[in-house]
C-alpha cells in the first residue's frame, strides 16, 4: 500500500502554515528586529548590531533586575508547586484521608481560572485597607500581621508567587495523582512483606517511579515560571518600583513606550534562556532514569 | 496502635481540609461581597450580607459592557477551538501514519512550539502586514497558533492507538484519502477531539495578554480583559467588581463542570507523555 497516498501530507498544511506565520515567523523575524532601533517614533529602521543587548547588561540597567526577578520566580515557585504538588498527591491518594475526591475537585479548581483573574480576586483580598485578609488578621487580634502585601518593597514579590502558587499547585497535584496510580500495588506488598516502612516505599518505591511524571512538572513550571505575565501584570504591574517585574512585563513596557527593538530584544533573550534551560533540563534527568 | 492510627486520621483530614479552605475561602469571600452593599463590601469579611443586593450584577453587567464581551470571548474561544480541531486533527493524523523523513521534521518544528515564548512585539509586524492586526479573524488565528504545538502533540500520541489496519481495510473498500478521515478515522478521534476542544477553549476563554497587545477596540474586548478595565475603573466600589469577577468565573466553572473528564484526563495525558 501506498502510504504517501493514503495519508497525504496536505492534510498537515493548515497547522503548519496557520503556526509558521504567526508562532516561528515572529520568533524569527524578532531576532532580526533585535539588531536595530526599530521604533514607534521613526520610519527608518537602522542597524545597530547587538547594541540592544549591550544595553541589556551593561551597569546597573533595570533590565538585569527584570531578569534575575524572572529566574527567583522561576526557580521558587517550581519548588513550590512542586513539592506542595506532591505533598497533596500523597495525601490525597491515602486510604486514610476521607471524601478525596471532593478535596482534589476543590484544590484543582483555581486551575480553571485565569491567572487574570485570580490575580484580580488576590488584589481584592490584598488591598490594605478592604481586603479580607488585612480584616481577618484584625479580627483575631493578630493586628501586627496586618501588611501592604502588594505595595511593600520587602513583601511584595513574596505575595506575588505565593498566590501564582495558590493556583499553580493544584494542576501539579493532578498530574502527580495520575502518575501515582499508575504505580502498581505489587511493588508496596512485596515491600511491606520485606518489613519496608512508610518512608523506605517512599523513597525507594514511589520517588523513583514518578521521576518522569517530576521531571514533565518541572518543564512545565519553568515554562510557566520564565514566560509570567498575566499574574505579575494584575497583581502589581511590576510595582513597587521595578521589585516585581519580571521579562513579560518589561516587554510590556517597552511595547507600550513604542520602543519596539528592546521589546524584541527582551523576547528573543527569553527564547534562549527557555531552549538552553529545557535542553539542561532534559539532558539532566535522562541520565538518570531509573527501571525497576 | 490503634489509638494512634486514629489521632493520625484526624491530623490527616484536618490538614486536607485546611489546604481546601485555603483555597475555597478566597472565592467564598468575593462570592459573598458580590452581594453586599457598597459601604459594607469595603471591608471583605466571611460575613453573610446583611441585604442581598442582586442588583449588584444588572449593574455590571450593563456598566463592565459585560454582554458584548461574553459574546466576544465565545466567538474567539469556540472559532479557535474549532479550527484547531479541524487542523491538527488532519495534521496529527497524517503526521502519525506516515513517517516520512520530511513528516517528521514537521512534527518535531510543530511541537518545538510548546515551550517556545511568542515574540509578541515581532508578532505585532506580521499582523500589520497581513492585515490581522485588530480584527476577530486575526485573534482567532493567533490563538489557533499557539495553541496547535500541545494539540498535534496530544492528537499525535492517540492516532498512534488507533489500529492500521482499519484504514487499509477502508481503503481496498474503495475510499479515498479524504473519505477514510473524514468518515473512517474522526469517528474514532472523537475523545482526543473533545478533550482538545475544551482545553483549547478554556485556554483561550482565559487569555489576557493577546487581546491586551492586539485589540484596542473596546467593542472587540474579551471577559479578561472587560474585567481587568472595570477593574482598573471601579476600584472603590468592591462589591461591583466581585460581582464581575463572580460574572467572569460562571462560564469557565459551568464549563468546568461539565467537561471535568476531558480537563483532567486531558491534562494528565498530556503530563504524562511529555
Amino acid at each position: 500500500m501506498n502510504t504517501k497516498k493514503i495519508y497525504p501530507t496536505y492534510f498537515a498544511l493548515g497547522a503548519v502554515i496557520i503556526y509558521f506565520m504567526l508562532c516561528f515567523l515572529p520568533g524569527v523575524l524578532g531576532l532580526f528586529y533585535s539588531l536595530t532601533d526599530w521604533n514607534a517614533y521613526s520610519n527608518q529602521m537602522n542597524y545597530v548590531g547587538f547594541k540592544n543587548y549591550i544595553d541589556v547588561f551593561k551597569g546597573s540597567s533595570q533590565y538585569r533586575t527584570f531578569i534575575w526577578n524572572t529566574l527567583v520566580f522561576t526557580v521558587v515557585t517550581t519548588i513550590l508547586k512542586t513539592t506542595a504538588g506532591l505533598g497533596m498527591a500523597l495525601v490525597l491518594t491515602n486510604d486514610r484521608t476521607w471524601v478525596r475526591n471532593f478535596h482534589r475537585l476543590v484544590i484543582f479548581s483555581p486551575q480553571v481560572m485565569s491567572y487574570l483573574v485570580v490575580g484580580l480576586v488576590f488584589k481584592s483580598l490584598l488591598h490594605p485597607s478592604a481586603g479580607f485578609v488585612n480584616n481577618f488578621f484584625k479580627d483575631i487580634g493578630m493586628n501586627f500581621m496586618t501588611k501592604s502585601w502588594l505595595t511593600d518593597l520587602n513583601l511584595a514579590f513574596g505575595t506575588v508567587m505565593t498566590v501564582d502558587t495558590w493556583k499553580g499547585a493544584g494542576y501539579i497535584m493532578v498530574i502527580i495523582i495520575a502518575a501515582l496510580q499508575a504505580i502498581s500495588p505489587t511493588y508496596y506488598e512485596a515491600a511491606s512483606i520485606d518489613g519496608a516502612s512508610y518512608l523506605d516505599k517512599f523513597k525507594y518505591i514511589t520517588l523513583p517511579l514518578l521521576k518522569p511524571i517530576l521531571v514533565s512538572a518541572t518543564v512545565l513550571n519553568v515554562t510557566y515560571g520564565l514566560r509570567v505575565f498575566d499574574m505579575v501584570y494584575a497583581l502589581t504591574n511590576g510595582g513597587p518600583g521595578n521589585a516585581t517585574g519580571v521579562i513579560n512585563t518589561a516587554v510590556y513596557k517597552e511595547f507600550s513606550k513604542g520602543n519596539y527593538a528592546m521589546g524584541t530584544t527582551l523576547s528573543s533573550l527569553l527564547f534562549a534562556v527557555v531552549l538552553a534551560l529545557i535542553y539542561f533540563i532534559i539532558k539532566a534527568m535522562e541520565s538518570k532514569e531509573v527501571e525497576i | 496502635m490503634k489509638a494512634k492510627k486514629a489521632v493520625s486520621k484526624i491530623i490527616i483530614n484536618m490538614v486536607v481540609w485546611m489546604i481546601s479552605l485555603v483555597v475555597l475561602i478566597p472565592l467564598v469571600v468575593i462570592l459573598l461581597n458580590a452581594f453586599k452593599d457598597r459601604a459594607e463590601s469595603n471591608s471583605m469579611s466571611l460575613a453573610l450580607p446583611t441585604k442581598w443586593m442582586f442588583e449588584n450584577f444588572a449593574v455590571v453587567i450593563e456598566r463592565g459592557k459585560l454582554a458584548i464581551s461574553f459574546l466576544n470571548s465565545l466567538v474567539y474561544a469556540a472559532s479557535s477551538a474549532t479550527l484547531i480541531v479541524i487542523v491538527v486533527g488532519a495534521a496529527a493524523f497524517t503526521l502519525a501514519r506516515n513517517r516520512s523523513k520530511l513528516n517528521n521534521i514537521i512534527y518535531y518544528f510543530l511541537i518545538a512550539g510548546i515551550a517556545i515564548p511568542i515574540n509578541h512585539v515581532a508578532l505585532m509586524e506580521v499582523m500589520k502586514f497581513t492585515s490581522l492586526m485588530n480584527t476577530r479573524v486575526g485573534i482567532i488565528l493567533i490563538y489557533a497558533a499557539i495553541n496547535i504545538p500541545l494539540s498535534i502533540f496530544l492528537g499525535y500520541g492517540f492516532v498512534n492507538t488507533i489500529p492500521r489496519e482499519i484504514d487499509e481495510a477502508a481503503v481496498i473498500d474503495g475510499c479515498t484519502p479524504l473519505m477514510l478521515f473524514v468518515q473512517i478515522i474522526i469517528p474514532l478521534l472523537k475523545p482526543i477531539l473533545s478533550t482538545l476542544f475544551v482545553l483549547n477553549f478554556m485556554a483561550v476563554w482565559n487569555d489576557f495578554i493577546m487581546p491586551l497587545y492586539f485589540l484596542n477596540n473596546s467593542a472587540q474586548w474579551p471577559m479578561t480583559l472587560a474585567v481587568y478595565n472595570f477593574f482598573g475603573a471601579f476600584e472603590n466600589s468592591w462589591n461591583l467588581v466581585s460581582a464581575n469577577i463572580v460574572l467572569t468565573l460562571l462560564p469557565v466553572f459551568a464549563v468546568f463542570i461539565l467537561g471535568q473528564k476531558y480537563i483532567v484526563g486531558g491534562i494528565s495525558a498530556g503530563a504524562v507523555k511529555g
